[in-house]
């Protein structure tokens, strides 16, 4: 069925692919978000072991997609992965290194003889669920605003700025989406756990009137920030591309633009906004517990708009504001047509993992952690 | 001075590449092999409904988690290292390598890590055969995301299935069957799973083997022994086999690197295999040097296993080097002068492209045609440089074989004495159980020593030198990634030996009632 798409169609759809498994990944770092929270909604070692454990459960899907993300990135658009990863080196590693502390600290915090102490391991997750998230908002930002790079006749980056790619943080514009991350997988992390844990017992009343508090700071906080994005990003100039010459140039409005063009991600956006909030809303109540549900989608809505913003409607995604015709698009950094097609029958097994990811999902926490699970010190498994 | 800047960097970069790959490598094997017995002791357990089969499982299950951590940890970095040190190379080759990585992605990482929380978690949460299922599932998982990894490695040594693109400079995809199901990727995936097997049998038979020298855990050590070396046994005869596919192999696709861990600079009829040897440190290509200071030879036996026959001819690296022509060998030089040609050629048709000068295009992409497949070999700058460091690849190659000609023995004692129920009375064979898990990792790293440093200077095999695949960095970057990476991993590696150990002497829960 694939193999009657023009080529054209199977890079649109392989962008659609890309920025679904992005959005699902903005969605799954509600991880990260309780990791950054950890210190302050947990206040005792049974709070804290009901949050580890409780994200314990999930960071690996969290991890795993983001692996998914950049293969899925270098499978479909290699150019963008050679030129970026390449090119913007030092954010990259930094992004790594903060996600091999992660890997490590759940499994090794509360082992016997894990040489660096739990504090340290707390510690790590501290650094992967801010640093790291920022880092990469701020490197998604650039899809935006631009990074200075060149190619050669070759398709060899050089990149232009002695920081490799770490010079995107002077720019409050990036800051300002990377920030938002931070905060919104943070209103994320507290809705997660508060609909994961059982809170029946007392002695963690505490720590839900923590988290209910959590999730409104955090959104409230987070909402200036996406304001300020959002607002440069619909007046500022954009990276549009001449369709007939694929040559590209700076257009005022263009994102606006893009989204005027393409109501549905209009739309996308607008909804998404609006269930992260009638999802935060919803924990304002005392009992419940589904506000995950609707903020998590709507975070990936919003997100799922910003890469579509980025990539569809003749725009550059991944622009380079020193060279404007280096800049890449889903057309000119894709793979081959015959690849697209082959792997697009391999992505046919998708909704059968999502399904059964959401299957196991249901069924595991269906019955939510409790204080006499984390307890258990003699269990094995418990982090 | 330019040329000498960038050699050092990609020095660097290989550096840095073999170190990540080195010590993810650590936990690899474990993962791969430890799984499948999770899942037989587990299976075990749900058929006979012995608790105490439960409690192997679950013992052996934590010290898995434990390793998994650091093989994911260690992971990711070589996911994005493709991309970040080798910019050139994934351009050049993304349109074939990324495909098998999301394959992988979507097979086999997703399936290992939602299946691994049910596999940790679940016991209390799923039924005995959700849960038996699960875990099953983990070592598919695991073993199918080594698949990918392995299948785009093949590819690397025996490029396929592809056909480059002068507009874009790359390789594209032809044939993903051809790529998937080349003979080499058959026998480089089958090779490293089951010896990786090997590892994790010997890793449970040395964890026993302590326990019953302490007299502790005694029915969980012979249980976990028998098991362990039945599997080490079955899959040190797949070694066997797939290792002696992949010289054949090499024979065919890779002589240089047959040559280089055989140590043969001069071809031969009937030639003789090295069982064991030490090298001339003086020896240089093309020289009259002695190759060996002391060598332990059996005569005609390399011409058997690198051509299936007695008699026929194996050529050396002097012959590859420098041709010859009574084997019709096409030597390095004359490759290297049609590939200066083929690079020539190609960029005479990007300017004329540039140009806009269709005719001169046109003819410059057909001569470049006639040059093509030498391309690669236009960017080395002397024939030698296409010799492999010969002693690191010989020696890693002989310790290998030595190693894996000893496991089974090790697989068969252990079992015999289990059998016989005189385990626990053997402590020098305990002691050598205990031992040999250290040899089996050792034989495991040596592998990859023989498969990657041999394979030097290609980053893909005749097509792409690593000079060429690299990033365009400085050395001073790579160098600070270089020990920022060498100090985190040797710090974790060290809090997960120790971890381990502890886990280890707590051992196994006591069954209630005790």
């Amino acid at each position: 069925m694939f193999d009657n798409f023009t080529l054209a169609q199977l890079q649109q759809l392989w962008w659609l692919i890309v920025s679904v498994i992005g959005a699902l990944f903005v969605f799954l770092t509600f991880v990260q978000g309780g990791q950054s929270l950890l210190s302050y909604v947990a206040r005792n070692d049974l709070e804290k072991a009901l949050v580890i454990n409780s994200l314990g459960r999930k960071w690996e899907l969290t991890f795993t997609t983001l692996v998914l993300f950049g293969g899925a990135l270098f499978a479909a658009f290699p150019l963008f992965y050679a030129t970026s990863f390449g090119g913007a080196y030092w954010v990259w590693i930094a992004i790594l290194f903060t996600f091999v502390l992660q890997a490590v600290s759940f499994e090794f915090r509360k082992k016997p003889g894990n040489l660096l102490g739990s504090r340290t391991y707390e510690l790590f997750l501290f650094v992967n669920g801010t640093i790291g998230i920022l880092l990469i908002g701020i490197a998604l930002a650039t899809f935006f605003s631009g990074s200075s790079f060149q190619l050669d006749d070759y398709n060899q980056v050089l990149w232009q700025h002695p920081m490799l790619g770490l010079e995107a943080v002077l720019s409050f514009f990036n800051v300002s989406l990377g920030l938002f991350l931070v905060l919104l997988s943070r209103t994320l992390g507290a809705l997660y756990l508060l609909n994961n844990i059982d809170f029946r017992l007392q002695l963690v009343k505490d720590m839900e009137k923590r988290l209910r508090k959590a999730v409104s700071t955090n959104l409230i906080g987070s909402i200036p920030l996406l304001l300020y994005f959002l607002y440069h990003l619909a007046t500022g100039e954009g990276f549009a591309v001449k369709p007939e010459t694929g040559e590209v140039f700076m257009e005022s409005g263009k994102y606006l633009q893009n989204l005027l063009a393409m109501p549905g991600v209009f739309a996308m956006l607008a909804a998404g906004l609006l269930f992260v909030i009638l999802g935060a809303a919803l924990a304002r109540r005392a009992s419940s517990r589904s506000g995950i549900w609707f903020s998590g989608f709507g975070s990936i809505l919003v997100a799922l708009a910003l890469f579509l913003t980025a990539g569809f409607n003749n725009t550059a995604f991944y622009p380079s504001s020193f060279d404007l015709n280096s800049s890449l698009t889903i057309y000119n950094a894709s793979s081959s047509r015959y690849t697209l097609t082959a792997m697009s029958y391999i992505a046919l097994a998708v909704p059968l993992v999502l399904a059964y990811i959401a299957y196991f999902w249901y069924k595991m926490d269906s019955e939510k952690i409790s204080t006499g699970e984390v307890s258990d010190f003699t269990a094995k498994e418990i982090y | 001075m330019n040329e000498l800047q960038n050699l050092t960097m990609v020095d660097w970069s290989r550096a840095q590449f073999a170190l990540t790959a080195m010590y993810h490598w650590l936990f690899v094997p474990l993962t791969l092999g430890l799984s499948w017995l999770l899942a037989f002791f587990e299976t075990f357990y749900v058929k006979t409904g012995n608790e105490e089969w439960k409690r192997i499982a679950r013992f052996w299950m934590m010290l898995f988690g434990i390793n998994f951590a650091l093989a994911v940890a260690t992971g990711i970095i070589l996911v994005f290292e493709f991309g970040t040190n080798w910019s050139n190379y994934s351009w050049m080759m993304g349109d074939i390598l990324g495909t098998l990585l999301i394959t992988g992605g979507i097979g086999g990482f997703i399936l290992a890590a939602a299946f691994y929380t049910v596999m940790f978690f679940g016991w209390e949460r799923v039924s005995k055969k959700t849960h038996l299922f699960a875990t099953w599932m983990v070592a598919l998982g695991s073993n199918l995301s080594a698949l990918w990894i392995l299948v785009a490695n093949a590819w690397m040594q025996y490029p396929v299935g592809m056909a480059f693109n002068p507009d874009k400079a790359r390789f594209e995809m032809q044939n993903f069957w051809e790529v998937l199901l080349s003979p080499v990727a058959i026998s480089k995936f089958t090779h490293a799973t089951s010896s990786s097997f090997q590892v994790a049998a010997l890793f449970v038979v040395a964890v026993s083997s302590w326990f019953l020298l302490k007299g502790r855990h005694l029915d969980v050590a012979k249980k976990s022994i028998l098991v362990a070396s039945v599997f080490g046994l079955l899959s040190s005869v797949f070694v066997g086999i797939t290792g002696d596919e992949a010289a054949y192999a090499n024979a065919r696709n890779q002589p240089m690197k047959l040559a280089a861990f055989e140590g043969l600079y001069d071809g031969a009829e009937g030639a003789g295999l090295v069982a064991a040897g030490i090298l001339n440190p003086e020896k240089m290509p093309g020289d009259d040097t002695p190759p060996f200071l002391y060598e332990i030879k059996i005569p005609g036996l390399l011409s058997l296993l690198a051509n299936r026959e007695p008699g026929s001819f194996v050529p050396g690296i002097n012959d590859l080097i420098y041709g010859n022509s009574r084997h019709n060998i096409t030597g390095i030089d004359k490759k290297i002068e049609k590939g200066k040609i083929a690079v020539e050629l190609l960029s005479q048709y990007k300017i004329a492209k540039k140009e806009k000068n269709e005719a001169r295009a046109k003819m410059a992409l057909a001569n470049f045609k006639n040059y093509e497949k030498y391309m690669g070999y236009g960017y080395l700058q002397n024939p030698e440089e296409a010799v492999p460091p010969v002693a690191l690849t010989f020696y890693s190659f002989h310790v290998m074989v030595a190693l894996g000609a000893l496991f089974p023995i090790i697989f068969l004692l252990f079992l015999y004495h289990t059998y016989k129920d005189t385990i626990s009375r053997k402590k020098w064979l305990l002691l050598l159980g205990l031992f040999s898990v250290f040899l089996g990792y050792i034989a495991s790293q040596a592998g990859w020593v023989v498969a990657e440093v041999g394979r030097q200077p290609w980053a893909i095999q005749n097509i792409l030198p690593v000079s060429v695949a690299r990033s365009n960095l400085t050395t001073g970057t790579v160098q600070t990634t270089f020990f920022l990476f060498l100090f985190l991993f040797t710090v974790l590696l060290i809090a997960e030996i120790r971890i381990m150990w502890k886990q280890i002497q707590i051992g196994p829960e006591t069954p209630r009632g005790e």
